[in-house]
């Protein structure tokens, strides 16, 4: 039965979804271009944060294939050319009732991307995408650890995490402080 | 929040712009009575019971009056499903935790709650003006105005983009002020005695609902009409309120 609960549960819980093509932050971020986060992940303005870049902002290298890379051309061939946005699958997205301002944490609470979302931008491809079947929510969320233990502070994006962190700053805030 | 009644021609503004931003759910009409609707604010018609030419007319816009003292429908939820904000002073509902006992709805003085009946559905088309900084509610809980908060966290956002924890009070005014084509809802910080809202608050002839109670709304009310306010104190049982819009 534990192993039912702890192995097999999990399994049947979560289902995968293809992206629509794999991309490297490797290539983009890393030493070959040095392109910063918030280059493609802005924050507005008005303080929301544009979380995936428009296609708009890929056509501005790619406006034609300038590689032999099978990925590029799928994103040339299939969403440029046809000026359609690529349908990606968010691992970060939270539930609809969460509020998260990347402005109050990066911009007044001077946070590193890492610090919540580990070294994304030296990855060469992209995760498998798990999707909970009843929630459907990324399994991001919860983290791959189906315990809830972390070794890294990047794992899980629950309350627990925001509460944790929050906790140790002193901070006492009300629901609505961070629920719609 | 104060509202003037002397202004306010009941023409229901408030009402529709507050739907349209907090994403409340149309009842389906087949099924829809004047009770299971959901209308965080809702205004009434009370006539004053005169004769022409001595008859008169108040309209009242009625929400959640954002108790701050003893708040019945937080002492009362089993669930902790609802709280005093403690930076805001809002009644926060949080509909995950409420289990839909409706002990609030009772409770509630201003009868300012209500229930979903339903899963949420919009006519076909109408999910594309949802919006984003407010959460739909499920079927089988309790919701109630909330002040708009889903612009409070837009305003706090902008107010970080600029490097700010600080939100100018141009930035959040909830929706049924916005919408109010005589200005009769005055919003801003009471806590400030400089705000015209606090002004307001404190002048001759503002009042609050059923203040005997002593649960201490931060929603008040203006009205230079005597028989306006005296309602206001006695209108349990009075029988007269009419459902307006």
């Amino acid at each position: 039965m534990l192993a039912i609960g702890w192995i097999v549960f999990p399994i049947v819980l979560y289902k995968t979804e293809p992206q629509p093509f794999n991309f490297s932050h490797k290539i983009h971020a890393g030493e070959q271009l040095g392109m910063a986060c918030e280059d493609c992940h802005k924050i507005a303005s008005d303080g929301r944060f544009l979380a995936l870049p428009p296609i708009s902002k890929c056509a501005e290298c790619h406006a034609s294939q300038i590689g032999q890379n099978p990925n590029e051309k799928i994103l040339v061939d299939k969403y440029i050319v046809s000026n359609r946005e690529i349908p990606w699958h968010g691992y970060m997205r939270q539930p609809d009732n969460a509020y998260f301002s990347h402005a109050s944490h990066v911009i007044v609470g001077k946070m590193k991307c890492e610090d919540c979302h580990g070294r994304i931008g030296s990855s060469d491809s992209l995760r498998t995408y798990s999707v909970n079947r009843i929630s459907g929510y990324s399994r991001d969320i919860w983290g791959l650890n189906i315990p809830g233990f972390r070794v890294h502070p990047w794992e899980g994006m629950n309350m627990d995490r925001c509460i944790h962190c929050h906790a140790e700053r002193g901070r006492r805030d009300g629901c609505i402080q961070c629920h719609k | 929040m104060v509202i003037d009644l002397d202004r306010c021609n009941g023409c229901g503004n408030c009402t529709m712009a507050c739907a349209v931003e907090n994403n409340i759910t149309p009842a389906p009409n087949s099924r829809m009575n004047e009770r299971n609707g959901v209308t965080w604010l809702r205004v009434f018609e009370v006539p004053n019971g005169g004769q022409y030419p001595e008859s008169e007319t108040v309209f009242i816009p009625m929400m959640c009056q954002q108790c701050a003292h003893e708040t019945p429908c937080v002492t009362v939820c089993p669930q902790n499903a609802v709280e005093l904000d403690p930076a805001t002073g809002i009644v926060a509902q949080i509909p995950q935790r409420c289990l839909g006992c409706r002990y609030c709805m009772t409770a509630c003085p201003y009868h300012a709650r209500y229930f979903n009946w339903w899963d949420p559905e919009w006519p076909a088309g109408l999910e594309k003006q949802l919006n984003p900084d407010a959460a739909p509610r499920m079927r089988g809980v309790v919701e109630k105005c909330n002040f708009c908060h889903g612009r409070m966290h837009a305003a706090k956002a902008k107010a970080a983009a600029s490097g700010s924890l600080e939100i100018a009070a141009s930035d959040y005014i909830p929706a049924c002020v916005e919408s109010c084509p005589v200005e009769a809802i005055v919003f801003g910080d009471l806590n400030d005695p400089e705000s015209k809202v606090s002004k307001l608050a404190h002048s001759e002839h503002t009042f609050r609902f059923l203040e005997r109670l002593g649960t201490e709304p931060k929603v008040r009310f203006h009205s230079e009409r005597s028989w306006v306010r005296a309602m206001a104190e006695n209108s349990v049982g009075s029988g007269q309120e009419e459902q307006h819009g």
